[in-house]
């Protein structure tokens, strides 16, 4: 579709971040015809109505839920968390690589992150709001979730701020705001290209609206790029600390399998592992169909693959130490707990994700692989599937057998288990899908200054 | 006596631009035109271009913004007041005796405060740049010339406006021109 702009650009190189032969003008019209175009891919009607058609799974399960209860999930104790925190807990995950690469990547100066960072914020806030329903799902009374909030009510009680899931309503909400409006203000230069582009007058009051009156002006853009490195520098502590705050969920409980501290940079590293490979899993689709590898090049590509080799190595650490802790520290409970892991019930689970997580991914070493789009596509899939393993095994397991064999008890996930899970998969693609439609999903302008006519010339600048 | 009557009828008759407005093609030929621009003394005066220029921030001298120090406010009243909250509900509102332990337990009191610490130096942020950015904004003359679209796309603008002391359409005009403007043109109020 986007073929007629095409003209004069090159195949990029192996290293390069943009193809040669882009001016600004082709950048525009490349990623801004994504959006401003009559013609829709037939490939966005399968993705956004498959996302509809399990949208509608997640909502006959929430009716489903909200009449009966949560009776209807396989949770009994003393599993009593089972698929839904196993879920919040893969999807709020995923959404850190979007934080990581829009802010992390920021402040380290990481040019290359320019041409992704637009939608991996988006599947951040996606992914996030994703997360935030299952805690929510799972109170049993969801009507009633604003009682986590500390507000003046006729009870005459208040939520507990020692109590690690307090810190978490907290984390999760800020997350979600400071995301939002991360997102936002990236947004806002983009809109009003698309504002100036429109050829519609419905169109163009929208975009304009959104923009705001922004004119790229050398005043707005010096506070802009204030603003930008601030926020940077606020959700860089502020993702790592939502993870922290996760685990926290399980440390500060002393379940066996549970009670220990290295969970935070565990839970953190494993976030970011999945959550590339969800920014890839979204990626290598949308290039092809939309025609963008020369600004989603094939480096963009191996670099995602080196970010996932290295937190997954982190990953793999972590397994081993795990374990190690669990058989040094001399204490029965965390030893039988890992020997349950391992043996007990759950251990086709558990050697899933190990096959998941370590040892497959382990191919993402040979530059051929990360060079074929294909095989990081199949590797980023594995990963996914890994990481909800290593969520569900470290929650269900640990639940399912903890001090005293009298208490214990198996989970037998339920159709609406599986049901509201899909369907928030559902949800998730609904929501990237109208997304990619409406709203440019890389930063035209970020894009733009990756070209080397952006550069001013060293005599002028002095 | 023409001098007079320019100054009588002209000015009313004429209504005041906002500015000139020149159009160049490059970010060189831009940051070239500010700097000259600056020297020649101009202050009323901004650039427009498509994505944010180090340079032209430098030849506009508009590093110094208020914006930090307004999150840095932010900042701190996010986490004061997230540490009063919990302080008060679990000290006076609320108080829980938990096995004789203090009931002002600030160690637990960290996660909170940090993120309402985050969350309003965070919104600081972003209404401190839409405050300082005077936006939103409905109506900008710059828009009124049609070729402006394109600052948004692939082209750089300069406009000297009328307010500054040193304004003066023709020579103005003229200044701009002499700077390998592509395009000089007023803009309507």
């Amino acid at each position: 579709m986007a073929d007629e702009q095409n003209v004069g650009i090159e195949e990029p190189e192996p290293h390069q971040i943009i193809a040669p032969g882009y001016t600004f003008s082709s950048i525009t019209d490349q990623i801004a015809s994504v959006v401003q175009t009559k013609r829709t891919p037939i490939f966005w009607f399968l993705g956004f109505g498959g996302g509809l058609a399990l949208l509608g799974i997640f909502a006959i399960a929430a009716t489903l839920l909200f009449a009966l209860g949560p009776g209807i999930w396989g949770i009994r104790t003393p599993v009593m968390w089972g698929f839904a925190i196993t879920n919040f807990v893969w999807w709020i995950g995923i959404g850190h690589a979007g934080t990581l690469i829009s802010a992390i990547l920021l402040l380290l100066n990481q040019r290359w992150r320019n041409s992704i960072n637009r939608f991996a914020e988006a599947m951040t806030l996606f992914a996030v709001a994703c997360a935030g329903m299952f805690p929510i799902l799972h109170l049993g009374r969801p009507w009633l979730a604003f009682w986590l909030f500390p507000y003046p009510n006729t009870m005459g009680i208040e939520p507990n701020f020692r109590s690690p899931l307090v810190w978490d309503v907290f984390a999760v909400s800020t997350y979600a705001t400071i995301s939002a409006v991360f997102w936002f203000v990236g947004l806002i230069p983009d809109l009003a290209t698309l504002r100036d582009r429109a050829g519609n007058k419905i169109a163009r009051v929208i975009y304009g609206l959104l923009a705001m009156g922004w004119r790229n002006s050398a005043r707005h853009w010096s506070v802009y790029e204030t603003a930008s490195l601030l926020l940077a520098g606020l959700a860089t502590p502020l993702v790592l600390s939502v993870h922290t705050v996760v685990s926290f969920d399980f440390t500060i409980a002393i379940l066996p399998g549970w009670h220990s501290t290295f969970f935070p940079p565990y839970f953190v590293a494993g976030a970011i592992y999945s959550g590339f490979a969800m920014v890839l899993v979204l990626a290598i689709p949308l290039r092809s169909v939309y025609g963008l590898e020369g600004l989603i090049t094939d480096k963009h590509l191996d670099n995602c693959g080196k970010v996932m080799l290295g937190t997954g190595l982190i990953v793999a650490y972590a397994y081993v130490m795990e374990a190690f802790t669990g058989w040094y520290s001399g204490n029965i409970y965390d030893a039988a707990a890992q020997w349950h892991r391992m043996t007990g019930p759950y251990a086709s689970s558990f050697w899933s994700l190990v096959a998941c997580n370590i040892v497959l991914p382990q191919m993402l070493w040979f530059k051929k692989v990360r060079n074929s789009p294909f095989m990081l596509f199949i590797a980023s899939i594995i990963v996914l599937v890994g990481m909800w393993l290593e969520r569900f095994v470290i929650i269900v397991s640990s639940l399912a057998q903890d001090f005293v064999p009298s208490s214990w008890g198996l989970f037998h996930a339920t159709r609406w288990d599986w049901g509201i899970f899909v369907g928030t998969i559902g949800l998730f693609l609904t929501l990237f899908f109208l997304f990619i439609r409406g709203l440019p999903m890389i930063s035209i302008f970020e894009v733009r200054t990756l070209l080397p006519h952006a550069k001013v010339a060293k005599e002028v600048a002095e | 006596m023409s001098e007079v009557r320019t100054h009588g009828h002209g000015m009313a008759e004429i209504p005041p631009a906002y500015g000139l407005l020149a159009e160049f093609e490059n970010p060189n030929a831009l940051v070239k035109a500010a700097r000259a621009a600056r020297a020649e003394g101009y202050r009323k005066l901004d650039a427009y271009a498509p994505f944010p220029i180090e340079e032209l921030t430098d030849a506009l001298h508009l590093h110094h913004n208020k914006l930090p120090l307004l999150v840095l406010l932010g900042g701190l009243t996010g986490g004061l007041l997230g540490y009063l909250l919990q302080y008060y509900v679990t000290v006076f509102q609320y108080p829980i005796n938990v096995a004789g332990r203090p009931l002002h337990s600030w160690p637990q009191y960290f996660v909170i405060t940090f993120e309402c610490t985050i969350l309003l130096a965070g919104l600081t942020t972003v209404l401190g740049l839409l405050g300082l950015c005077g936006l939103p904004m409905p109506y900008h003359p710059v828009f009124n010339i049609e070729r402006f679209a394109s600052a948004s796309r692939d082209r750089f603008f300069l406009c000297i406006e009328s307010k500054d002391p040193l304004f003066d359409r023709q020579k103005t005009a003229r200044f701009l021109e002499g700077l390998d403007a592509k395009e000089v043109s007023e803009v309507a109020p």
